[in-house]
């Protein structure tokens, strides 16, 4: 029920839901508008026919009454009221204290004001031993001396027929509204699915399956061609992304080499040279600045690597505790010649499926952040909970502003202004592609004071 | 010692085959992967370096069809390929070292000359020795002259590994692979704190310093200065 409720709030949410009311908001106003229309037509159809009837007959009586008089009036009134003639034309003669001189209807209706012009009342009529009270319109006509005419016409067939007209057309008028709510209901579904199918696709290739595509239905209409252009796109991506691994890869082996030439001269020509003098310094000084640039680069390829997800195949099963503990022991003199207290609050045996040395360079990267820019305590902990491994590293330094904390994971942003403290700002754009690599998310918040930076992993 | 080198590139092979002969080896070079080969299958070679992309036959081709000859000569694998994966198939295919290019001429000759005595230091000795400094791998305790030394496990490693390699240079990068088993560089050199913790034990209530950093190198354990 509870699943329902949630599909038809997200049904009622979609776009292709909000087209399909548009639509039938117009069609069930036009539709109304149709059937009103109709209703008006035919009952005024009846009511004219009704009025017809009526005219011919008193012009006929009216004739009757010119030419014979009084008597011949009651004559034909006699006369024509004798049988059933099944037209339901209703006759009465009265004189002038209201008694019936002829007519078919028994005395003048009750309660019914006796004033000349058109007028309206109820008669009871005897139908299989049942006295029914039946709708009738007439005229009245005051006869010189008090005589009355009342010509009139049993309407309740007439007013049947509208009621059944207005029945007709309030059930096909709801019918139609329900087929068309229905209508729309599979319209904005089938709509959405394909929506939805596009929408999954994307997802999919976001998380990081580069060959899936949107299926095709075949019919090339506007979905199919959305869709085969949606895959075009993505063809085009992976091309792009094909030929990016291909210049990293390039890189790594045209450019790095004449880097690397470049230093061994500079190298070779201190090997037997006398260690004096600023040249050898000159020489040494180049030797490093070298170093860095190869350490940069080096930063760099190895990002494009884990970003570009080619080192998957790298995973297998590992413990995430014991990748703390050890890069712990790693950093841990660092810590204590920086003055920091580099705490452990390790969980053992968190098993999860990663690349061993990715993750380390990661949490040595995280360590060496911490220590330099954070100090004070620092803390490391890993925890399992849930299905999920998370690793921390929180320091109580001066911490990151809010609004800076996604920028920090861009290549090269260093938040120092002065950019006076040793380091490339690749640091934190590694942890992401790692994290992302491993399927896994990392988030900075604020540790009062100071930074925690947390790795989510899925457990195994 | 006689070294061959197998490397297309002119330039690399140019300034290999001059820095390896200023420090004294005897060099030949090739740059085709089936003339390397055929050169390495003399067997006559201490150490083969080769590069990992070669014409004609692939390094790690070349390296196989020699293992398969049963000829053993120490061998290091050159590639600016540098991921995990590629170090491991490089490893598998026979190679006894793997270096990523761009490398530091002296990391290359550290890493040479650990291989030379690979095979000639027994790794059966148990006590390992330089002056007065003594290391048991037995009873693992360290001592120098008659003062015992207490050591961390992992300080323990790392003197080990030096003193394997007494008189020769270590780089950080050695060290950070062989004690630490880690594949990447640090953004702050951890390893000189390690080791500037390490010679506080073994060097500071001693009148001769034995760990003796080696500038623009590494690191080196011996008795002279």
């Amino acid at each position: 029920m509870r699943r329902l409720a949630l599909q038809i709030r997200r049904l009622v949410k979609t776009h292709a839901f909000r087209l399909a009311s548009l639509y039938f908001a117009v069609f069930a106003v036009s539709m109304f508008g149709v059937l009103v229309l109709v209703y008006w037509s035919s009952a005024d159809f009846i009511e004219r026919q009704t009025q017809a009837t009526l005219d011919a007959e008193i012009a006929g009586l009216a004739e009757q009454y010119a030419q014979r008089g009084l008597s011949g009036l009651v004559q034909i009134v006699a006369a024509r009221s004798a049988g059933d003639r099944g037209d339901g034309v209703l006759y009465l003669v009265t004189n002038a204290d209201g008694h019936p001189l002829a007519g078919n209807i028994t005395g003048w209706p009750e309660g019914t004001p006796v004033a000349p012009g058109p007028l309206s009342f109820s008669i009871a009529v005897k139908v299989k031993g049942e006295t029914q009270m039946r709708p009738a319109q007439g005229a009245l006509i005051v006869i010189p001396d008090g005589y009355r005419l009342l010509v009139a016409r049993d309407i309740s067939d007439a007013a049947l027929f509208r009621e059944r007209i207005k029945m007709t057309l309030l059930w096909s008028g709801l019918f139609a509204l329900v087929v068309g709510l229905i209508g729309g209901a599979v319209m904005s579904r089938n709509l959405l699915r394909r929506v939805e199918q596009v929408n999954r696709t994307a997802e999919r290739v976001i998380g990081g399956n580069l060959a899936d595509r949107v299926p095709l239905k075949g019919t090339s209409d506007e979905f199919d061609q959305l869709a085969a252009n949606l895959n075009n796109m993505l063809d085009q991506i992976e091309r792009l992304m094909a030929g990016m691994r291909e210049v990293s890869d390039n890189i790594a082996h045209d450019l790095r080499t004449p880097l690397a030439r470049l230093r061994a001269r500079l190298e070779l020509s201190l090997i037997g040279a006398p260690d004096d003098g600023a040249q050898t310094e000159a020489v040494r000084a180049a030797i490093d600045e070298a170093d860095r640039l190869l350490a940069t680069f080096n930063a760099l390829l190895n990002i494009a690597e884990a970003e570009s997800g080619t080192r998957r195949s790298a995973a297998e099963p590992l413990d995430l505790a014991q990748t703390a503990r050890a890069a712990a022991e790693l950093y841990e003199p660092v810590a204590e010649e920086n003055g920091c207290a580099l705490k452990l609050d390790v969980e053992p045996g968190i098993m999860i499926r990663g690349d061993r040395h990715l993750l380390s360079q990661a949490v040595a990267n995280l360590l060496d952040n911490a220590l330099k820019y954070g100090g004070g305590e620092v803390r490391l902990s890993a925890h399992q909970h849930d299905g999920r491994a998370a690793l921390e590293v929180s320091d109580s330094g001066p911490g990151i502003p809010e609004d800076e904390r996604q920028a920090v994971f861009d290549r090269f942003v260093r938040l120092e202004p002065s950019r006076s403290t040793p380091g490339n700002g690749l640091g934190l754009s590694l942890v992401r592609a790692v994290a992302q690599l491993h399927n896994g998310t990392v988030r900075l918040r604020d540790n009062h004071p100071g930074l925690t930076v947390r790795l989510e992993f899925a457990a195994l | 010692m006689k070294l061959l080198v197998v490397e297309d590139d002119r330039e690399t092979a140019a300034y290999l085959v001059k820095g390896l002969s200023e420090s004294g080896y005897t060099v030949d070079q090739s740059g085709d992967g089936r003339e390397g080969l055929y050169l390495a299958s003399s067997g006559s070679y201490d150490a083969i370096i080769l590069d990992r992309m070669l014409p004609g036959m692939d390094g790690l081709a070349m390296l196989g069809a020699l293992r398969a000859a049963e000829i053993g000569t120490p061998s290091l694998i050159l590639s600016a390929l540098g991921s995990v994966d590629d170090r491991v198939k490089g490893l598998r295919a026979g190679g006894d070292d793997y270096l990523v290019k761009p490398f530091a001429f002296s990391e290359l000759l550290a890493r040479i000359e650990a291989l030379l005595r690979r095979g000639a230091a027994a790794m059966t000795t148990t006590k390992l020795r330089v002056a007065d400094l003594e290391l048991d791998l037995l009873t693992r305790s360290v001592k120098r002259g008659d003062t015992a030394i207490d050591l961390l496990p992992r300080e323990f490693q790392l003197l080990e590994y030096l003193m394997r390699n007494a008189g020769h240079v270590v780089t950080r990068t050695m060290l950070l692979e062989h004690v630490w088993d880690y594949h990447f560089d640090p953004q702050t050199n951890v390893i000189d704190v390690h080791v500037s913790r390490l010679r506080q034990k073994i060097d500071r209530n001693f009148e001769r310093p034995l760990l003796h950093t080696v500038r623009g190198a590494g690191y080196c354990i011996r008795a002279q200065d």
